[in-house]
């Protein structure tokens, strides 16, 4: 099962909607309340740092019989040290993405915790691309 | 301890989710940084002064399903309405963050760590 949803910069209001809907769909499956926390948390991570660092950009995500892939890519201004970004607490987010309650500097560790498979490829001026993978058993 | 003598202790509105208010919890987990929220093990309580849409999507996220939004802050109608949706329950008290938690504490509500 294919789903794709467009994310916009800035636009915290609708951060979430993908995850929502995936959970909803996981759901439905009757898919492991545990597995299914796991893949929104991650997933979310990843919508809002479209959202606050980058200028929009796409979720895609596949749903197979024994595994859920998630594809989150952004048109931004790129990591230029992903090591770093990796680090617990480092962050550069701007002070309204703190006011919504996000931009400590949690969001990929968190996604690392959560997943299976993560791969972040990133050019700086262009954008990055976060792909992620839980499997379900 | 029972989601009704919850609200009773902090005077709190029930916004939505009054059916739930027979409900039993133990623990709570209390903080305005989202990002901390979605690192949680289960529980079902968030107290925090953070009050957004966001606050509710991220509790939806990573499980909590009870939001008590302290410092008299109204909670918007998108807000319920997403809460409504999910089965949650949101409450709000005119308490601080540090009042709220020092009373749910003092009665034998459990940190998570």
């Amino acid at each position: 099962m294919h789903q794709e949803y467009t994310v916009i910069e800035g636009d915290f209001v609708n951060a979430g909607k993908a995850s929502s809907s995936v959970k909803k769909t996981l759901k439905q499956l009757n898919v492991s309340p545990q597995i299914v926390k796991r893949v929104v948390v991650a997933l979310y991570e990843a919508e809002v740092n479209a959202i606050a660092h980058a200028y929009g950009g796409t979720v895609s995500v596949d749903i197979e019989a024994d595994k859920i892939t998630m594809v989150v890519a952004d048109k931004g201004p790129g990591i230029p040290d992903i090591a770093l970004a990796m680090q617990e607490g480092y962050s550069t987010a701007r002070p309204e993405v703190r006011d919504m309650g996000f931009g400590a500097g949690m969001g990929l560790p968190n996604m690392q915790k959560n997943v299976d498979k993560l791969n972040v490829t990133s050019e700086v001026g262009v954008g990055t691309t976060v792909e992620m993978e839980v499997n379900f058993a | 301890m029972t989601l009704k003598e919850i609200a009773e202790m902090l005077n709190a509105e029930v916004c939505v989710g009054e059916e739930r208010l027979s409900e039993e919890v133990s623990t709570a987990f209390a903080s305005d940084l989202m990002s901390d929220v979605l690192t949680l093990k289960d529980t079902p309580i968030l107290v925090t002064g953070l009050c957004n849409v966001q606050t509710i999507r991220t509790c939806d996220m990573a499980g909590l399903d009870v939001v008590i939004i302290v410092r008299n802050k109204k909670p918007s109608e998108e807000m319920l309405e997403l809460a409504e949706e999910n089965d949650m329950m949101v409450m709000a008290s005119p308490f601080s963050l540090f009042k709220a938690c020092g009373i749910l504490y003092a009665a034998g509500m459990k940190p998570l760590y």
